[in-house]
């Protein structure tokens, strides 16, 4: 771990400053994630930034929806009771994720942050795009179990590994930030990026621009939703696929589908033509075969992962058939419905 | 209900032995009293951080620039091979006790790259923080050679070892024609299974602080014996006897990792010396990986039979990986010669060197390898012959083991299966694959048989009785988290007939009478006979004195009869008559009494006699028809390890070995990239281990056994037993409940997908 400085600014605006002045520097808030990189020498920050005691701790009401700010724990949102009754989607993905200890710790903006596990990012004797960019990816030919199978590059094959973010691309969150010009909302579809010729960069965020809060719209899916999430072990282990779907329905009839995978791209992946294919359709498995095919057509293995592409299909008509029945993936008993 | 041998040992009216009692060593490890290797204060003390070599597995070091670390403020010095201080000549200097045959690793001695990961140079720091940014400063350019990871791809240059490793049985002589047998049987099954490499992953990380005092030297370390480390200390750095003293109260989960003295002590004991100062080295979690692992391991099994399930063939062949300096052996293969009646065995068992550290020892080494294979094929040729798993084994039942003609010392392995079938409700299986299901799980019933050497090793115990009714043992044997303090205060407090509250045990320590490592085991039977040996010297030691006194009531009296309780002598049978203990201290006006002793196994017993433990272990597993999701859900194991001396801690033994062998059969992989010759998922986020959510109900059952040949007090050990066959109950049971084997551990979803996909069962070869 390399030596830094330490600031602890107050209001938004000085910890934006803070972070302007100096490019080396990096906010952090509960630094599960921060604090490993610093010690694996893949981050070297000239400065931290604490940004734990800016006002951005509220869960607040906003159009019918919640504003959630960048600083509420993980744990606190996932039980909070707003978010349990209104998007228990949300309160499932948070609690597949991590331990109960890292819940805690860990914050709504940093979730949105963290970074890929791919094994080679984090060992420094070993090539990769995305810590030394033009040094090679390493999981292209290597141990790629847990890798990208949609929308990956020749330059880099990670995978996002959040449960959270899938959640929130299927409620299509939005995501306000402040920088040095003043805020700005991105669609939380656009906030992370596919890897391209640039996979050192996981998102949109300037450098220079801190998130104030994920926005959740009106629309919650309190009946029909599910997070479903496949791993190596039943608990603490990242997603090989996750799914969390949503779905309002009418007479047996799909009015709204919603649909996310984790453990497969670079970011949390939706996609809208799979969404609207599912739409007018019968709640049944025929349906959620097409739209599970849509989704994977144009899936890409890279040898160990080649699996991955039959188990989201599969993973994906299960959690469409859970959450059309109303019986969503329990977080607590592992038994897949 | 758990049951055990429960017979007191001799001459104890009160037992402790026998029952469940709390760790005597628990309020001290939960209220962090108790102190680790890395834990030890020292004045003046100085941190070492250890630089792990690049992402190559062969090669040289061509340029190590140490100017920017050494520019660091705090940096002390900054160690490499090419200004370490001068070391032994000689390669066999560095031989440990249990070092296998070959050139040991040895750090910083050449600009060579052995393996991935290895140490390259030590950073010397007023700060364990300095000393890790300083390490990242280091600048090195190596030269590539060729190397080769891929065990796979070195089957073909795979060789007999041509020097066997002391202490590990070389498969005995084949017996029988195989080939005819194999030609002539009516039922036959031949498959290969994998068992990937593993790593050890105690919770505590090796460290070693290294107090300097005026060129004499108190090491705190982490290790399995203090012994081992302390005779690699004289060895390697000439130091005097008097020079060293090795201290290690408490180790935090070792598994077999510290049964060899790891680099960090080198390096520390190198810079103390150097430096004259007291140095700590502690690892990380990382390079923990880049010590020494489970070889993977490819087996091939071949089974005859004939169609009523009685064996005619066997073979049963291996091929491990070693490292290319030094050829690691365990026993893989021979548990096919004596886990069954069978005429006809042949065996093989070969190393391919790969260029990775040297593989060793992980709890119960070679069985949990080997036992997976042979109870995988087991239960294939149950499948093939249409006979139950259960019934199978019971046909073949091996009275006597058959590799050396001799008889056990005792096995009740029949009346694990009996208990264990009871208690798991075996009878109520479904035979046919596929056959059990509840919605879209289906349920899979597996079994497997567990064997494991039962042995106990020479070991010195002392027990010092104080006046004041104190009893304190002392040997230099470990306690690993085992349970050994435990189990020795409770011989001791029935021996001497004190309450346990009155007995302080001390291990750990090179100063205390001589232990060997702990490991194989044996512990419980070695350093709980030398305990009880030494106990039984205090008491013939007080009879002769109270016997003397003037007016004794024991006047008369044989040491035979008499029992030690509540602190005194009584005639059996005759409670009037008695002696205080302490009065018998007073009278004599000794402030101690203090007896040493040296337990030895049974020679006739040892040469006429083979010795294991046994247990059958029934498993139920749900699996995601669809998903492959596998949850297992139920596990009994029943156990026979003759006596059992603190049911809670034994309990726990067994469990932890069953939590192992989940592990090893569904998640556990140390995963090589042959590009790099190098251990990837070296953390454990990414190697995975069983989390809580993993583990379900575990019934053990304790089979009552007598057994008076393996060691003085009746014990057989249970540090291994747990995990032996485990892996294969798991695998049997998956494919139980979906008709998929899949003979590649672990077995991860993507595995189970894959045949669903290729409707090929995976692993190396089918069943014929």
């Amino acid at each position: 771990m390399n030596r830094f400085s330490y600031v602890r600014p107050d209001a938004v605006a000085a910890a934006v400053r803070e972070r302007a002045s100096d490019p080396g520097a990096r906010f952090i808030a509960g630094g599960t994630n921060l604090l490993d990189l610093m010690k694996y020498d893949v981050e070297a920050p000239s400065r931290l930034i604490d940004i734990t005691r800016l006002p951005l701790r509220d869960i607040q009401e906003i159009d019918g929806g919640l504003r959630i700010g960048a600083l509420v724990p993980n744990s606190d949102l996932a039980y909070d009771p707003r978010i349990e009754e209104r998007y228990p989607l949300l309160a499932s993905a948070i609690l597949a994720g991590a331990s109960p200890q890292l819940r805690n710790m860990a914050t709504t903006g940093g979730n949105l942050l963290q970074r890929t596990r791919c094994v080679y990012f984090y060992d420094t004797a070993t090539p990769c795009n995305k810590r030394t960019p033009g040094s090679g990816c390493s999981a292209i030919g290597g141990i790629n179990r847990q890798h990208a199978i949609l929308g990956a590059s020749e330059h880099c094959i990670a995978t996002n590994p959040s449960d959270m973010g899938v959640a929130l691309a299927a409620l299509r969150a939005n995501v306000r930030v402040a920088g040095p010009d003043g805020e700005r909302t991105i669609p939380f579809s656009e906030f992370h990026r596919l890897p391209g010729d640039e996979p050192q960069r996981d998102n949109n965020l300037a450098a220079d621009e801190l998130i104030l809060s994920v926005d959740l719209p009106a629309e919650h899916f309190a009946a029909n939703y599910t997070y479903l999430k496949l791993r190596e072990r039943l608990s603490y282990a990242f997603a090989l696929v996750s799914v969390a779907a949503a779905l309002r329905l009418e007479d047996g009839k799909i009015a709204e589908a919603r649909l996310a995978l984790g453990g497969v791209a670079h970011k949390p992946w939706r996609d809208e033509e799979a969404e609207e294919l599912l739409r007018g359709q019968p709640a049944e498995r025929a349906s959620f075969e097409q739209a599970a095919l849509r989704i994977l057509s144009g899936a890409r293995g890279f040898g160990e992962n080649d699996f991955k592409i039959e188990l989201a299909r599969r993973a994906i008509v299960r959690a469409l058939e859970q959450a059309a029945a109303g019986t969503p993936q329990s977080q607590s008993d592992k038994r897949v419905q | 209900m758990v049951q055990t041998s429960t017979a007191p040992l001799p001459s104890s009216a009160r037992p402790y032995v026998g029952t469940g009692q709390r760790r005597i060593d628990g309020v001290s490890k939960v209220t962090g009293q108790a102190r680790y290797a890395a834990e030890f204060p020292a004045d003046g003390l100085l941190y070492g951080h250890v630089v792990s070599g690049g992402a190559l597995a062969s090669g040289e070091i061509l340029r190590i620039d140490t100017r920017a670390a050494e520019a660091v403020a705090g940096v002390v010095r900054v160690y490499t091979h090419e200004n370490r201080p001068r070391q032994p000549w000689f390669d066999s200097t560095y031989q440990d006790q249990v070092a296998p045959p070959g050139i040991p690793f040895r750090p910083l001695k050449d600009a060579k790259i052995v393996y991935s990961g290895q140490p390259v140079a030590l950073v010397v720091a007023q700060s364990l923080e300095v000393a890790a940014y300083a390490a990242s400063l280091l600048e090195i350019t190596y030269r590539e050679e060729p190397f080769r990871t891929d065990l796979a791809a070195e089957q073909s240059n795979a060789y007999v070892p041509p020097e066997k490793r002391a202490g590990i049985e070389p498969p005995p002589p084949d017996r029988g024609d195989v080939d005819r047998a194999l030609a002539e049987a009516p039922v036959k099954v031949e498959a290969s299974y994998f068992v990937a490499a593993e790593h050890h992953n105690p919770m505590e990380t090796h460290a070693s602080t290294v107090v300097w005092n005026d060129g004499k030297l108190t090491v705190y370390d982490k290790i399995q014996g203090v012994v081992a480390s302390k005779e690699y200390l004289n060895e390697v750095f000439g130091l005097s006897p008097d020079d060293v003293h090795v201290i290690s109260p408490f180790v935090g989960g070792a598994f077999g990792v510290g049964l060899r003295p790891q680099y960090q002590l080198f390096l520390a004991t190198m810079a103390a010396l150097d430096l004259r100062r007291s140095v700590r080295v502690t690892l990380t979690r990382d390079q923990m990986f880049t010590l020494t692992y489970r070889p993977h391991t490819i087996q091939h099994l071949a089974l005859g039979a004939e169609r009523d399930g009685r064996l005619t063939a066997i073979r049963h062949e291996a091929v491990a990986a070693t490292s290319t300096f030094e050829d690691y052996q365990e026993v893989v293969v021979n548990w096919s010669g004596l886990g069954y009646r069978c005429p006809n065995v042949a065996f093989d068992y070969k190393l391919a060197k790969l260029h990775t550290y040297t593989p060793s020892d992980m709890r119960a080494p070679g069985a949990a390898t080997g036992v997976y294979g042979l109870e995988c094929a087991m239960d294939e040729l149950a499948h093939a012959a249409g006979i139950d798993p259960l019934e199978l084994r019971l046909k073949n039942y091996a009275e006597e083991d058959a590799n050396t003609g001799k008889p056990f010392t005792s096995k009740q392995l029949r009346e694990c299966y009996r208990q264990g079938a009871e208690r798991f409700g075996w009878s109520r299986r479904s035979p046919r694959p596929r056959s059990m299901r509840d919605g879209r799980e289906l349920i899979g019933w597996g079994l497997a048989t567990g064997f494991w050497e039962a042995s106990m090793q020479q070991t010195s115990a002392r027990a010092v009785l104080s006046a004041d009714g104190g009893l304190e043992l002392a040997t230099a044997t470990a306690d690993i988290g085992t349970g050994t303090y435990t189990i020795l205060a409770q011989i001791a407090a029935d021996a001497m007939g004190v309450p346990i509250e009155q007995v302080d045990v001390k291990i750990g320590d090179s100063s205390l009478p001589a232990s060997p490592l702990e490991g194989g085991s044996w512990t419980a039977a070695s350093a709980g006979s030398a305990v009880q040996k030494a106990c039984f010297g205090l008491r013939e030691q007080l009879f002769h004195h109270a016997r003397a006194m003037e007016g004794s009531p024991l006047a008369n009296e044989v040491l035979e009869r008499i029992i030690f309780t509540g602190g005194r002598m009584e005639v059996a049978n005759d409670p009037s008559r008695s002696v205080v203990v302490a009065d018998v201290m007073a009278a004599l006006g000794l402030e101690k009494l203090a007896a040493e002793e040296t337990a030895k196994p049974d020679q006739d017993a040892q040469e006429n006699y083979s010795g294991y433990t046994h247990s059958a272990i029934f498993v139920e597993v749900r699996v995601d028809e669809e998903l492959n999701v596998v949850r297992v859900t139920r596990i009994v194991d029943a156990v026979a390890a003759g006596r059992i001396l603190n049911l809670k801690t034994a309990r726990s033994q067994i469990l932890g070995g069953v939590v192992f062998g989940i592990g090893m059969a569904l998640e556990e992989q140390s995963e090589l990239d042959h590009r790099f010759g190098r251990f990837m998922n070296h953390n454990i986020a990414e190697y995975h281990i069983p989390v809580n959510a993993d583990v379900r109900d575990i019934d053990v059952i304790f089979v009552e056994e007598h057994d008076d040949k393996v060691s003085p007090i009746g014990v057989k050990g249970l540090g291994e037993i747990g995990i032996v066959g485990t892996a294969a109950a798991i695998a049997n049971a998956i494919f139980h409940a979906t008709g998929k084997r899949v003979r590649d551990l672990p077995i991860t979803p993507d595995k189970l997908l894959r045949d669903d996909v290729d409707g090929v069962s995976s692993g190396m070869a089918r069943a014929g």
